[in-house]
């Protein structure tokens, strides 16, 4: 299989996660010199799942296409899972329908249950249940994905807006002395994150696909980004606070410098505590529904309420807040009377505002239109040919009705297991010989026969040694 | 959990999976409507060519002239500004700067003698200005009572704690209370014009129209009860680095006196940054074609009352013209032009980088 493979199953040791804490050991993938599947029962499967086989075991499935594991316990379903889970450091995903594939369901990462014949175990232990195992396709290609990629975007939104809201203030402390006096008036930190950022944020996450689930379907290929964690990671976490530290710097600067003894168009006064916070926190707000707006490849009905409503609601409060019925009722909450009516009808300020604006959103807009130039990634492509090209019409399908239907594919039993699973074979002790219950034509434990193994290309004589 | 619960005999008729409910007692299907099916129409914009780049371009050709708008407009504003802290030895207030103490009684004067090379059309605004002021330090923003500042009558005897610790003078309260009414700022500025024989010509500085409208008539409003503003304050105390109480602030105009006084109006809006101006009188411009202050020698008597060299801070007077984009501020037109221009040739390096890798783009097969 392998020519120049060691001798012995090797793990690296290393430290993995967000500070390198977690200590693992994985095994390493190794390169085969061609395509090879695995069969193995559950009689085998007790010796090649002890202590010092398992390695071996996990080293040999991996190198083939497809390992198929045949009237297993479910114990052991849940010991494979489990294998592959701690020496392989990949994500795992189990399917089944039984009350046999319940621990098995529970070990893996992402638990899938089938609701059927076999009854509603399965789905009681699942992460994900549904009623046919062709689903599953949809699951992982269209809903799987579309849910990876919204949290993605969604963290890196939340960061950004965060860390740029932030670290305006921080730039202020330089100029206040280091007083901590904040640059945004108080209410307007109360409500950025509550009412103003709150409801864009959530459509986008609800609503957002990037490619629909007909083209999701068609180009499996999409699915590989998350399996690689390509959308957040540690870099593309750099790369958001990076891009926070410029649009603050952006947001901060540009006012100070417009505001810098500066006065209205009348004379009067317009570099004020007041007026300085409403310009610093319209142009924030501007420019972070943009980011949101760039961010957002899906635009429905509920997306456009959720941006446009919140920016009329940050005006509509603002202008409210600063309303003289306000100040009136509540005098110490509402000292910024008068500021938007002064400071929001002089032109110097919507050029300060335009300008901001422009300055954080034109870098991004020509950073990700140079990397679709230079770098398409395979989603910039597909959603090119969407744009351009009409799907192909799926071949019609024919529906079977089957009355007997079996619904778990990787895992299959006919006889049952119960020779093995009072064998306690795989409880690691030495078993006593006993009467087989069943004559058992496939184990060659009992029958000290050597297994005989055929390749596809070869004709079987008689059904013997094959799952069924 | 997306299962649909249903009886084993019954799975053929869901196998087909688009069928209704055939008479199940419960059927937890979702809805085939779009919303629930994440089917809802929806506009899904890419960046392309055809958006990007006129975009780039549109810009760039607008922000240049605004921006050689503003610079021209702020080029042709006039502003005279000149510091009279009295730092160096050989200036005029040296010695009321060097000698203040709080406990004189006899003000210092100084007078600054400038020239004015061009003559300055329309109304011409004079602020004082000040240097390394944090009037945005935190502690001194919050430390004032905006109801007593309202005219409220029991805030007046009772101030807020925010005030501490410029609240009360011994037992009474002081009126207005709080570390930025305290620190008011009292140089008297009064403006001459030297002609050719000599003589000075007092230039008229209007005291009135210098704060916000909505501050004057809405946010301070003098203790209400008696047009007597004496005996209206009269169970209260001025500042502690005040020279006279409120109600003497103007005593000539009682509609600039006590809290509506509005050089105190234009102190108590806090600025943002530690180097500020703020407006202090305003000369109105002369009918027909005679120019508000024409060129020549001028002379600024100082009443040196405010000391800031403890803080290392400087004042200065400015004597400025305005237009539609305020003050004199080439910032915005200079950023505007670089900006614009930026634009403009990075719209043009997008255009080459798109016609020489665009080929590859819309050719290139997705890797099955």
């Amino acid at each position: 299989m392998c020519p120049e493979a060691a001798e012995e199953p090797s793990v690296f040791k290393s430290r993995v996660g967000l500070f390198w804490l977690k200590k693992t050991e994985t095994m390493q993938d190794e390169k085969v010199d061609g395509d090879y599947g695995l069969i193995i029962n559950g009689h085998s499967l007790a010796f090649a799942l002890e202590k010092n086989l398992r390695l071996e075991l996990l080293r040999t499935a991996c190198m083939c296409q497809t390992v198929i594991c045949c009237r297993v316990t479910p114990l052991q379903k849940a010991q494979v899972v489990q294998l592959v889970k701690k020496y392989k450091q990949a994500v795992t995903l189990a399917i089944g329908d039984g009350a046999n594939d319940v621990s098995m369901i529970k070990v893996a990462h992402i638990g899938v249950g089938i609701s059927g014949q076999e009854g509603m175990q399965a789905v009681l232990s699942s992460d994900f249940s549904f009623a046919q195992f062709r689903y599953l396709q949809r699951l992982l290609l269209v809903h799987g994905r579309w849910s990876y990629i919204r949290m993605c975007k969604f963290l890196g939104y939340f960061f950004y807006k965060n860390f740029t809201f932030t670290l305006v203030q921080f730039w202020y402390a330089f100029f206040c002395g280091f007083s901590a006096q904040t640059v945004y008036e108080d209410w307007f930190i109360t409500f950025y994150n509550m009412v103003y950022t709150a409801l864009p944020v959530l459509g986008m996450c609800l609503f957002d696909q990037d490619v629909n689930d007909r083209w999701s379907l068609y180009h499996p290929q999409l699915y590989a980004p998350g399996q690689k964690n390509q959308y957040f990671n540690k870099k593309a976490f750099v790369n958001c606070v990076m891009h926070s530290c410029y649009s603050s710097l952006i947001l901060f600067f540009i006012p100070w410098a417009s505001m810098h003894d500066t006065v209205r168009d009348d004379g009067k006064e317009i570099a004020d505590y007041q007026s300085f916070a409403l310009l610093a926190q319209t142009c924030l707000l501007i420019v972070v529904y943009t980011q949101l707006c760039l961010d957002t490849y899906y635009w429905t009905a509920v997306n456009h309420f959720f941006v446009w409503g919140s920016m009329v609601a940050y005006f509509s409060i603002t202008l409210t807040m600063c309303s003289n019925g306000m100040f009136y009722m509540f005098t110490s909450s509402f000292p910024f009377i008068g500021t938007t009516r002064n400071s929001l009808n002089q032109p110097n300020v919507w050029l300060t505002i335009f300008l901001t604006f422009l300055l954080c959103i034109l870098p991004v807009v020509a950073f990700r239109f140079i990397f679709i130039q230079l770098r398409p990634t395979i989603n910039d492509k597909v959603r090119y040919k969407m744009r351009t090209e009409e799907l192909p019409v799926p071949a019609p399908r024919r529906l079977r009705r089957r009355h007997s239907t079996r619904s778990g594919y990787a895992f299959s039993h006919s006889q049952g297991y119960g020779d093995l699973v009072t064998s306690r074979k795989f409880l690691m002790k030495r078993s006593t010989k006993r009467a087989p219950l069943f004559t058992q034509t496939d184990s060659s434990i009992f029958q000290n026969q050597p297994q005989h193994y055929r390749t596809i290309a070869e004709e079987a004589e008689e059904s013997q040694g094959h799952s069924p | 959990m997306m299962a649909s619960s249903y009886n084993a005999k019954e799975e053929d008729g869901h196998h087909s999976g688009a069928s209704s409910g055939t008479g199940l007692s419960k059927n937890k299907k979702p809805d085939n409507t779009a919303f629930k099916q994440q089917r809802l129409p929806a506009w899904q914009p890419i960046l392309t060519a055809g958006s990007v780049l006129p975009a780039f371009f549109v810009i760039g050709l607008i922000f240049i002239p605004i921006g050689i708008g503003l610079y021209v407009t702020s080029n042709n504003i006039k502003e005279f500004e000149i510091d009279y802290t009295g730092v160096s030895s050989d200036s005029p207030c040296y010695n009321c700067a060097k000698n203040f103490t709080w406990n004189t009684t006899e003000p210092c004067v100084c007078t600054v003698n400038f020239t004015l090379l061009q003559p300055f059309e329309s109304n011409v605004f004079m602020y004082y200005g000040l240097s390394n002021f944090y009037q945005n330090h935190r502690r001194y923003v919050k430390s004032r009572d905006d109801r007593q500042l309202n005219g409220d009558l029991s805030a007046l005897t009772d101030p807020s704690k925010e005030c501490e610790p410029y609240r009360k003078s011994g037992d009474v309260s002081i009126a207005p209370c709080g570390a930025i009414a305290n620190s008011l700022f009292n140089d008297t500025l009064v403006l001459y014009y030297v002609d050719s024989n000599n003589s000075k010509i007092e230039v008229p500085l209007v005291k009135k129209g210098i704060a916000w409208w909505t501050d004057k008539h809405v946010k301070f409003r003098n203790p209400a009860g008696n047009s007597n503003l004496t005996l209206a304050f009269r169970d209260t105390a001025k500042p502690v680095n005040w020279a006279k109480p409120v109600y003497e602030l103007d005593p000539s105009d009682p509609d600039n006196n006590g809290f509506i006084n509005e050089d105190f109006i234009v102190w108590m809006r806090t600025a943002a940054l530690p180097t500020f101006r703020k407006l202090y009188r305003i000369i109105q411009k002369k009918s027909g074609t005679t120019p508000t202050l024409p060129n020549g020698n001028y002379m600024l008597n100082i009443t040196y009352n405010y000391p800031v060299l403890s803080f290392d801070g400087r004042k200065r007077m400015i004597l400025s013209t305005i237009s539609w984009m305020g003050g004199k501020n080439p910032f915005l037109g200079i950023a505007y032009i670089t900006v614009g221009s930026i634009c403009f040739f990075l719209g043009v390096v997008l255009l080459i980088i798109h016609h020489k890798y665009d080929n590859r783009n819309t050719s290139a097969d997705i890797p099955s």
